[in-house]
C-alpha cells in the first residue's frame, strides 16, 4: 500500500520559440494505471521528463501524495521514488546486465561481490514473470529484452511511481501483454502508480483506467477510459480535422521484376550470419512484406539493401544489372530507402532539417548547379515544399534534425525518399512510434508508390500492417524465408507459426 | 662470434630480455591510458608526459642520488600533467585530441628545455631482480634481469583489470566511460571522474618515462622516447581497452622490437633497419587483420571521442 499519488500543475517548457507544453495540470491517483495519449510531438515526452526533472520546466508545481516537491535533477526523483523507462534505450551498451542493475543501486559497496549480487537479482526474477539474460552484454540484447530489462530494473529498485514513454513499441503483442499484465497487477495491489505514453488503444482499452490527452502542448482533457470509445479518443487527439481517406490499392497485376535477391548472406555485428542464404523477387506495383519477429536478419537485410552493410555471399540484381548499393547505382534506379530509427540510419543529426532532406540531391541541381557549388536557397525551398506535403512538425527549415520528435523525424526522411518517385522503395518499420492519424497517412503514400508502378519492400515488425499493406507476404526466421504466400490467400495461423519458427 | 655456444638460441633469448626491458614503458603508459580512455577521456600529451618523466626522474635521482624518488616524482609529474589536460578538457568547446597534441608539445619542449644541464651526467640505476643466478651463461644470466618496475607495471595491469571489474570505482569509471547521460542520471560526477582517470593515467606515463632515462637506455637525452609514448596509445586500441590485454600487447611490441638487436648479436647485421620496424609492422597488421568496417570495435567505451 505504498503507490503514491501525483499531481502535476501549470507546466510549461519552451524550447526556442515552440511552446512544448502550455500550462498543462494532470492528476494522477494512487494505484492508477494512466495513458498519456497524443499526436507526434504533441508534448507527452516533456511533460514527463520535466516531472522526472530531466527538462527544467519554465513553470510548473509538482504535488507528490499532496504534498509539495522540487524536482530539479532525476536523482531527486528517483529518491522520492519515481522512475521512468525512457523513449530512448538507457541501459548501458557495454555492460551486462547484471552491472546495469548493481550500478544503479543507491548504495554501492566498495568492493562489489558478485556471486552475492547474483543471487540477490536472480531471485527477484523469480518473482517476476519474465527475465532477461543476466550476463550478456546489453548492446546483445534485442530491443524487446532491452525494453523488458529497463522495466525491470525499474521495479527491481522498487520504484512506487513509474514513467512508461512507448514502452511497448518495441515489444510484440504477446511480450507487451506480457509486460503489461504484471504492472496492471501491481498497479492493482497498490504497489506501483503508472503513467504511461502510448499510441496504441487497444493497450489504453485493455490496461488503462484513465487517459489524459494533449495536442499540440495544450492539455486537452483527463477522463476514465469507462467513458471513452476509440473514436472520442481521436477526435481528443487530432482535433476536428477531417482525417485523410486512406489510398485504393488499384487491382493491378504485378509488372516486371526490379529487385531480385540470389542467395544472399549476410553477417551481423557480432559476425554470425544472420541472412542465410536468401533469395527474392520483387515486382513492379506489388508490395512485399517481410513479416518476422525482431532479430531474424530483417535489420541486416536492410542495412545490405541501403549499403550499410557488405553481402558475405549472394548477389543483388536492380533491374537485371548487378546491384552493389552504392550512391549511382542509387540514384540510377531510382532506389528510395526508409531505414528503422530514421534518426541514426538516414539522418546526420546535427544538420538541419533542409540539409537532411536534401542528402539524396544536394550534388544535382537545382541544389547544386554543377556538382561543386552548394546552393542554399534552392535546399531550403525544396525542404520547404516537402515539410508542407508531409505536415513534419519543425520549427523550420534550419532547425537541427535532432531536435524533432520521433515521428516527425519519420516523416521528414519518407518526404526526402518518396519525393524522388522511385522505381524501388524499401522500407523497415515505418510507422514505428508514430500516432494513428500519422500511421493512416504514411500507410497511404505507401500504397501510392506502389499504386504509382514502384517495386516495395516493406519490413515491419506489425503483422497487422503487412496484412494490411502486402501483395505478397514472406516471412523470415533465423535468416532465411520460412514462409512466402500471397496476401489474398495468407493463412494468419500460419504466418504467426512460421514466424515462431514452426 | 663471442655468443657463448648458445648459438642461434641466443635469439629468442635477446628477445625475451629485449621484451621485458622495451615493453616495461609501453605496460606503463598503456595501462594508464587505458584507465584514462575507459573513463571517455583521450590524453594523447601521453608522449610528452613520458619524456617530461624521464627527465625530472633523472634530474632527481642525479641531484639525490635516490633513483626511487625519481620515480615518485616522475610519477607527481604525471600526475599533474593529466589533471591539466582533464582540467582543460572540461572546459566548454575543447576537444581531447587537440588538447592532447597541445600538452604533448608542450611538454616535451619543456622537458628538454629543463633537461639540457643533465644530458652528460650519469645517475644512478634502478636496479634490478637476478632471477638467472642458477645459471653459468652469462647470456641466460643478462636475459633473466628482470627489472622492479617490470613486475610493478604487470602488478598494476591485473590490479586495474580487477578493480574496473569489481569495484564500485571502476563500475563508476566505466559509467561514465560509457554513457554521460546514464552517468548524470546516477548522480555521477563525470567531470571529477575523468579527472581522476586522467591524473593517474598521466602518473603511469611518467613513471613509464622515469624507466627510460633511469633503466634502459638509462639516460637521459632528447631522442629518448622517439614516439613510445603515442605508440602505446594506439597499443591501447589494439587491446581492446582491456589492461590485461595491453599488458600482452607491450610484451608482443617489446619483443617485436627486440628482434633486430638481438639478430644482431648473433651475427646477422643485414636489414638491422628493416627488422627494427618489425614492432610497427606486426601492429599494423594485427590492426587490419582484426578490423572491420561494420563489425563493431567491441569493448571501445561509448563516450570515446565523442566530440561536442
Ligand atoms: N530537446 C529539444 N530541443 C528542441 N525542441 C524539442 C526538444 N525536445 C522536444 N522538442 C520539441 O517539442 C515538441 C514536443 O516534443 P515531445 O518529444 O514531447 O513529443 P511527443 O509527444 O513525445 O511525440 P512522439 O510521440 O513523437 O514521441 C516537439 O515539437 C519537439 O520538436
Ligand atoms: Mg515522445
Amino acid at each position: 500500500m505504498n503507490a503514491p499519488s501525483l499531481e502535476l500543475i501549470g507546466f510549461s517548457k519552451r524550447f526556442g520559440g515552440l511552446a512544448a507544453l502550455d500550462e498543462v495540470s494532470v492528476k494522477i491517483v494512487p494505484g492508477a494505471f494512466h495513458a498519456l495519449l497524443g499526436e507526434n510531438g504533441a508534448g507527452k515526452s516533456t511533460l514527463v521528463k520535466c516531472a522526472m526533472g530531466y527538462y527544467a520546466a519554465d513553470a510548473g508545481e509538482i504535488l507528490l501524495n499532496g504534498r509539495q516537491v522540487v524536482i530539479n535533477h532525476p536523482k531527486q526523483a528517483h529518491e522520492l521514488g519515481l522512475g521512468m523507462v525512457y523513449q530512448h534505450f538507457t541501459l548501458v551498451p557495454n555492460m551486462t546486465v547484471l552491472e546495469n542493475f548493481v550500478l544503479s543501486r543507491k548504495h554501492l559497496p566498495s568492493v562489489i561481490d558478485w556471486t552475492v549480487e547474483r543471487q540477490r537479482l536472480k531471485d527477484f526474477f523469480d518473482t517476476t514473470p519474465f527475465t532477461v539474460p543476466l550476463d550478456l552484454p546489453v548492446a546483445d540484447l534485442a530491443a524487446g529484452q532491452k525494453q523488458k530489462a529497463e522495466i525491470l530494473r525499474q521495479l527491481y529498485l522498487k520504484r512506487t511511481l513509474l514513467i512508461l514513454d512507448e514502452p511497448t513499441s518495441v515489444l510484440t503483442p504477446d511480450e507487451a501483454d506480457e509486460v503489461l499484465s504484471t504492472l496492471k497487477q501491481m498497479t492493482r495491489e497498490l504497489v506501483l502508480t503508472i503513467v504511461t505514453i502510448t499510441h496504441k488503444f487497444r493497450e489504453v482499452n485493455a490496461f488503462c483506467d484513465t487517459v489524459t490527452v494533449l495536442r499540440r502542448g495544450k492539455l486537452v482533457g483527463t477522463r476514465p477510459v469507462s467513458e471513452l470509445d476509440n473514436d472520442t479518443m481521436a477526435e481528443m487527439m487530432v482535433g476536428r480535422r477531417e482525417t485523410r481517406a486512406t489510398v485504393e490499392r488499384e487491382q493491378r497485376a504485378a509488372g516486371k521484376t526490379v529487385l531480385q535477391i540470389e542467395g544472399l548472406s549476410v553477417a551481423n555485428t557480432v559476425g554470425q550470419l544472420a541472412v542465410d542464404v536468401l533469395s527474392l523477387d520483387i515486382h513492379a506495383g506489388e508490395i512485399v512484406g517481410v513479416a518476422g519477429v525482431s532479430g531474424n536478419g530483417q535489420r541486416e537485410l536492410v542495412e545490405t539493401l541501403a549499403g550499410q552493410r557488405h553481402a558475405e555471399a549472394g548477389v543483388m540484381k536492380v533491374h537485371g544489372e548487378r546491384y552493389t548499393a552504392t550512391r549511382p547505382e542509387m540514384i540510377r534506379h531510382r532506389i528510395a530507402c526508409l531505414p528503422e530509427e530514421p534518426l541514426r540510419n538516414a539522418c546526420v543529426a546535427e544538420m538541419s532539417v533542409a540539409e537532411n532532406m536534401a542528402l539524396r540531391s544536394f550534388d544535382q541541381a537545382p541544389a547544386s548547379p554543377d556538382g561543386v557549388r552548394l546552393r542554399r536557397a534552392p535546399m531550403r525551398d525544396v525542404a520547404r515544399r516537402l515539410i508542407e506535403a508531409y505536415r513534419v512538425k519543425t520549427p523550420g527549415p534550419d532547425a537541427p534534425i535532432k531536435a524533432l520528435s520521433g515521428g516527425n523525424v519519420q516523416r521528414a526522411v519518407l518526404a526526402r525518399e518518396l519525393s524522388s518517385e522511385g522505381d524501388l522503395l524499401i522500407v523497415a518499420n515505418p510507422c514505428f512510434g508514430l500516432d494513428f492519424a500519422a500511421v493512416a497517412e504514411i500507410r497511404a503514400r505507401i500504397v501510392q508508390a506502389r499504386n504509382r508502378g514502384a517495386a516495395v519492400l516493406l519490413v515491419s515488425e506489425d503483422l497487422d500492417e503487412i496484412l494490411q499493406l502486402s501483395d505478397r507476404i514472406v516471412v523470415m526466421f533465423d535468416g532465411k524465408l520460412a514462409l512466402q504466400t500471397q496476401a489474398a490467400q495468407a493463412d494468419v495461423g500460419a504466418i504467426g507459426r512460421a514466424m515462431a519458427g514452426h | 662470434m663471442e655468443n657463448g655456444g648458445l648459438g642461434l638460441w641466443g635469439v629468442p633469448l635477446a628477445m625475451l630480455a629485449g621484451a621485458i626491458r622495451v615493453s616495461t614503458p609501453f605496460i606503463f603508459v598503456s595501462v594508464g591510458e587505458c584507465l584514462t580512455e575507459r573513463s571517455g577521456r583521450i590524453n594523447l600529451g601521453l608522449e610528452g608526459t613520458l619524456v617530461m618523466g624521464a627527465m625530472s626522474a633523472y634530474a632527481i635521482a642525479l641531484t639525490t642520488g635516490s633513483p626511487w624518488l625519481g620515480v615518485l616524482v616522475a610519477a607527481c609529474v604525471g600526475l599533474l600533467l593529466g589533471a591539466l589536460h582533464a582540467g582543460i578538457c572540461q572546459l566548454p568547446r575543447v576537444n581531447d585530441i587537440a588538447t592532447g597534441i597541445g600538452l604533448m608539445l608542450l611538454a616535451t619542449g619543456l622537458a628538454f628545455f629543463l633537461g639540457k644541464p643533465y644530458i652528460q651526467p650519469k645517475a644512478p640505476n634502478l636496479g634490478a631482480i637476478e632471477l638467472g643466478w642458477w645459471s653459468g651463461i652469462p647470456q641466460v644470466r643478462q636475459a633473466l634481469q628482470v627489472n622492479y618496475l617490470f613486475v610493478v607495471g604487470i602488478v598494476s595491469a591485473f590490479a586495474l583489470a580487477w578493480a574496473l571489474k569489481n569495484t564500485r570505482w571502476g563500475l563508476i569509471v566505466r559509467l561514465a566511460g560509457e554513457s554521460v547521460d546514464a552517468a548524470l542520471a546516477m548522480g555521477v560526477p563525470v567531470g571529477r571522474v575523468r579527472l581522476i582517470a586522467t591524473a593517474i593515467g598521466g602518473a603511469f606515463a611518467g613513471v613509464g618515462g622515469a624507466f627510460l632515462s633511469l633503466y634502459y637506455p638509462g639516460s637521459w637525452n632528447e631522442g629518448l622516447s622517439s614516439g613510445q609514448g603515442l605508440m602505446a596509445v594506439a597499443l591501447v586500441i589494439f587491446a581492446r581497452w582491456d589492461p590485461i590485454r595491453c599488458l600482452w600487447a607491450s610484451l608482443l611490441f617489446g619483443a617485436a622490437g627486440a628482434i633486430s638487436p638481438a639478430l644482431q648479436s648473433v651475427g646477422i647485421t643485414e636489414g638491422y633497419y628493416l627488422f627494427s620496424a618489425a614492432p610497427y609492422v606486426l601492429t599494423l597488421g594485427l590492426m587490419i587483420a582484426t578490423c572491420s568496417p561494420e563489425r563493431a570495435l567491441r569493448g571501445a567505451p561509448g563516450e570515446l571521442g565523442a566530440v561536442r
